[in-house]
């Protein structure tokens, strides 16, 4: 083994991939322009979740929350980790329908959850309105404050042997000069090694062009400190229908208390935008859905907003594999809004793909040779 | 934000309601156009002029009614929250006041929006009692009753003076105003105001008023508490050869300067210069339609704040060919300013006086020790939570700056904390 | 409101406690001005010390008490009225 890997980004994909990579006997080093988590990583919620939108998403995010269990152990005080489950709130009884499938499927994954009817759903979350038909409750989901975990990953990958250069950026990982592994850095130097992985999210395509990746942006809203406002990360179970399709712009009620006493207040998707901006009125129509779910947070006072852009491929699923028009180059990309949970996954696979490490996940729905998007080269 | 709701077009629109602000606000309504101010305080006057039970200065007082008189709206208790880019016009502000949330389109902006302290984190500077020194003196205004308080004065700049001199106008006992600025810096400081006689005589009745409590090249080193009794550790003297002197007090006021207050001009787009927004001799900031008067744009006192408020004023109704006279003025005061900053230097020991569990977010309870560690303050925030609280770095963002040379983010919107049931 | 001033005395109720301030007075003054040594406790900081005013204008948020239910109120920028009823977490 001992591969050179470099390794574009240290957000927490990036960093985790280092972390493994290192464990696997690889010769790692990662280029990092800014510092460890301060892209997407550090903009999102945190929230550590099982998602059955699919089975290879299903099997992915049960893998990494897995994953993220045995880590929480290890993990310094600022990464905030909490075992908060995720509450799936039910409006009407179509959702109850909907709960009763989704607890079948993540029953039949070996996912723990239990159905709550009204009553329940009330006691369990007082400041959800009235009327509401119930919820599915997923007690070993979590909730986490990724950016100290990026730099943690990243510390743990130096620990074990990782070079880390934050005086450059990346510019090219292919190219006629470019022998394949090899990345060029802005300050002109060349690094070797035997693969680069990309773990740069929405950045993707200037460094790979064709990468079918498009910016999902999202808004969240933190708020003042309300300690016991909520217990759960609440959800509505209409979040992945409305969520589902990429080139529609939608907002569903999502609410996570955080160890601090404050609530972070989302989520809303807006394809192909990806200025930072706030739009006030996605925002507003975030609030707005959000307010109909939980009335008492009109009262709740926001201290910030801000957005964040998600990398979205064509099929929800992450890019994690050779990227076969160039040579040596490897994705690690594409995670949506399951970039935090997934990060231990994706470093799983990536590790298994090219260092040969065990891994209990199938890489194939991950690779980008799926749909003919390119041509992948298996690596074992 | 917020756009449902209906917006106020307006000809003018001056964010703040102090000096600077009323000057700006009355010219322009007396000009003939709409003005409308808005002030996040109860009263107008900002700090200088601030009201409260005990009554405001004369020349407060005269300016408050020529701005009654003049025909400009005053919104008080209303605080910006947000800036939204317009076609062809300076972009629309959002405001929040108790009723909700205001959008307001101007065809011209007046950023009057003052100063805050600096404040610099020692051992103890966040026991209940120690207080800023400006801070003192708006709770002062605002109703505290200091009578047979002893209260030590520590930090620097004017303002020590001007506080230390309502304080024993309020029968409190002044035990000592240290000044971090030597002696020699302060003298020739004090030769330079011969040039503003006004100046020069303030001055001498503040020192006649204060007695002997003045000391020059002095600084805290830490607080703490004994008892009841408040007690101030002040140094003074060269580096690593200090006199420390322990002062039992009942209240600690200690600010380090003034700080212009840019995160509006900032979400605007205007540039800076020195630390204020940055304005040619009309006033006007690098952002067409966006001028700016006051301390905002450089600490010189009220005078600087009245005549750049007055030429703003003229400028927004399209009369800047009547600025002339005051251009002059304008002058002396900026000049006046360059001198203060050149006099209340800040010594390079005062970034160095926490220790590493003293607090210097007080927002998040981040301490010094957890910090030096970043790189940025960007990095800093995101790793540690410093500025993620309410203030968003209004405190800790100076003092971060201080202490480990990083420039602050911008704040976010809402620019002060709103009840989300407003913004949706 | 009227910027002239009323020397006229507003009562409010503090920590349950009833207090005079002259109209005009802020709550923080108001809160200050109590007997006692923790006068100047006004609340909690995240890690549970005990914090007052600092800065007397807006910005510090050192000064947030609870009035008339409404929590997290900056009571540097909010002038006494008659019954307010106001709790601090000192």
């Amino acid at each position: 083994m001992n591969q050179r890997i470099t390794i574009v980004g240290a957000g927490i994909v990036g960093a985790a991939c280092a972390r493994a990579l290192v464990r696997a006997g690889a010769r790692v080093t990662v280029v990092e322009a800014r510092f460890p988590g301060g892209g997407a990583t550090a903009a999102g919620m945190g929230h550590v979740v099982v998602m059955d939108d699919s089975p290879a998403q299903l099997a992915l995010t049960k893998r990494s929350r897995d994953l993220w269990q045995v880590l929480a152990e290890e993990l310094p005080p600022e990464a905030e980790w909490r075992r908060t489950g995720t509450l799936w709130v039910a409006a009407d009884d179509d959702e109850v329908a909907e709960a009763a499938r989704k607890q079948e499927v993540l029953a039949a994954a070996g996912v723990a959850s239990r159905q709550l009817d009204a009553a329940e759903l009330a006691a369990a979350e007082p400041t959800l309105r009235a009327g509401l038909a119930g919820g599915l409750l997923v007690p070993d989901d979590g909730v986490v404050y990724p950016p100290p975990v990026a730099a943690w990953l990243l510390a743990e990958a130096v620990r074990g042997g990782a070079r880390v250069i934050r005086t450059a950026a990346v510019v090219s990982v292919a190219g006629e000069d470019l022998a394949p592994g090899c990345v060029r850095l802005t300050d002109g130097r060349t690094l070797a090694g035997d693969a680069v992985v990309v773990a740069v999210g929405t950045a993707t395509p200037r460094l790979v062009p064709g990468v079918p990746l498009r910016p999902r942006k999202g808004h969240l809203v933190i708020t003042d400190r309300v300690p016991g406002f909520a217990t759960h990360q609440l959800i509505e179970l209409g979040y992945v229908k409305r969520a589902h399709d990429v080139g529609t712009d939608s907002v569903a009620f999502n609410v996570q208390p955080r160890a601090t006493g404050q609530l972070l207040v989302g989520s809303s998707r807006q394809v192909d935008d990806d200025t930072r901006d706030i739009d006030p009125a996605m925002l507003q129509r975030m609030l707005d859905r959000c307010l109909a779910y939980m009335p008492e947070l009109a009262g709740v006072s926001a201290l910030r907003t801000w957005t964040g852009l998600r990398a979205a491929t064509p099929d929800g699923l992450p890019l994690v594999g050779p990227w076969g028009e160039m040579p040596g180059v490897w994705l690690a990309t594409g995670h949506e809004g399951l970039g935090i949970t997934t990060s231990l996954g994706t470093a799983e696979l990536v590790a298994h793909g090219l260092c040969g490490a065990p891994t209990t996940l199938d890489p194939l729905p991950f690779l980008a040779a799926r749909c003919g998007l390119a041509e992948g080269v298996a690596h074992g | 934000m917020a756009e449902r709701r209906g917006r106020v077009v307006t000809d003018v629109l001056v964010i703040g309601g102090g000096p600077a602000g009323i000057a700006a606000a009355c010219t322009a309504a007396e000009a003939g156009l709409r003005v409308d101010v808005i002030d996040d305080n109860p009263t107008a006057g900002g700090q200088i002029w601030r009201g409260g039970p005990g009554g405001g200065a004369p020349a407060a007082t005269a300016w408050l009614a020529r701005l009654a008189r003049s025909g400009a709206s005053l919104h008080r208790a209303t605080t910006v929250i947000d800036v939204m880019p317009q076609e062809g016009g300076p972009p629309a502000i959002a405001t929040h006041a108790a009723a909700g949330v205001g959008v307001w389109q101007a065809r011209t902006i007046v950023l009057a929006t003052g100063t805050r302290e600096r404040f610099l984190p020692f051992p103890g500077w966040t026991l209940p009692g120690v207080v800023g020194a400006g801070g003192l003196q708006a709770l002062v205004k605002q109703g505290l009753d200091v009578r047979g308080r002893r209260i030590v004065i520590a930090g620097t700049g004017p303002l020590l003076l001007a506080v230390a001199e309502l304080l024993v106008e309020r029968g409190a006992t002044v035990m000592a105003v240290a000044e971090q600025a030597g002696l020699l810096r302060l003298v020739r400081g004090a030769a330079a105001i011969i040039g503003h006689p006004a100046k020069l005589m303030q001055a001498a009745r503040i020192r006649r008023a204060i007695g002997p409590v003045l000391r020059t090249g002095t600084f805290p080193l830490a607080v703490r508490r004994e008892g009841n009794a408040v007690v101030v550790t002040l140094a003074s003297g060269p580096s690593g050869r200090e006199r420390r002197d322990d002062i039992p007090c009942d209240l600690f006021a200690c600010g380090f300067g003034l700080v212009p207050n840019v995160e509006i001009a900032r979400a605007l787009g205007c540039e800076l210069h020195a630390g204020g927004i940055a304005v040619d001799g009309f006033g006007a900031t690098t952002v067409s339609g966006v001028l700016a008067a006051g301390e905002c744009t450089g600490v010189g006192g009220v005078d600087k704040a009245l005549v750049e408020g007055r030429i703003a004023g003229l400028v927004a109704a399209g009369r800047r060919d009547q600025a002339g006279p005051l251009l002059r003025e304008q002058c002396r005061w900026r000049r006046f300013a360059a001198l203060l900053d050149r006099t209340f230097v800040l010594d390079r020991r005062l970034a160095h006086l926490a220790a590493s569990d003293t607090v210097v977010c007080r927002c998040e309870d981040v301490a010094a020790g957890r910090l030096a560690c970043h790189r940025s303050w960007r990095e800093a925030k995101l790793m540690t939570r410093i500025g993620m609280g309410p203030c968003q770095g209004r405190v800790c963002g100076p003092a971060a700056e201080t202490l480990f040379g990083w420039s602050p983010d911008d704040v976010r919107p809402p620019f002060s904390p709103t009840p989300l049931g407003h913004l949706g | 409101m009227d910027d002239r001033v009323e020397q006229a005395s507003v009562r409010l109720t503090i920590d349950g406690v009833v207090v005079e301030a002259a109209a005009g007075t802020s709550v923080a003054a108001a809160i200050l001005n109590r007997e006692g040594a923790t006068a100047w406790h006004v609340r909690r900081s995240v890690s549970g010390a005990a914090r007052g005013p600092l800065c007397g204008m807006g910005i510090c948020f050192e000064c947030r008490a609870t009035v008339d239910g409404l929590t997290h109120v900056k009571t540097c920028q909010l002038p006494v009225r008659a019954g307010m009823e106001v709790h601090t977490d000192g």
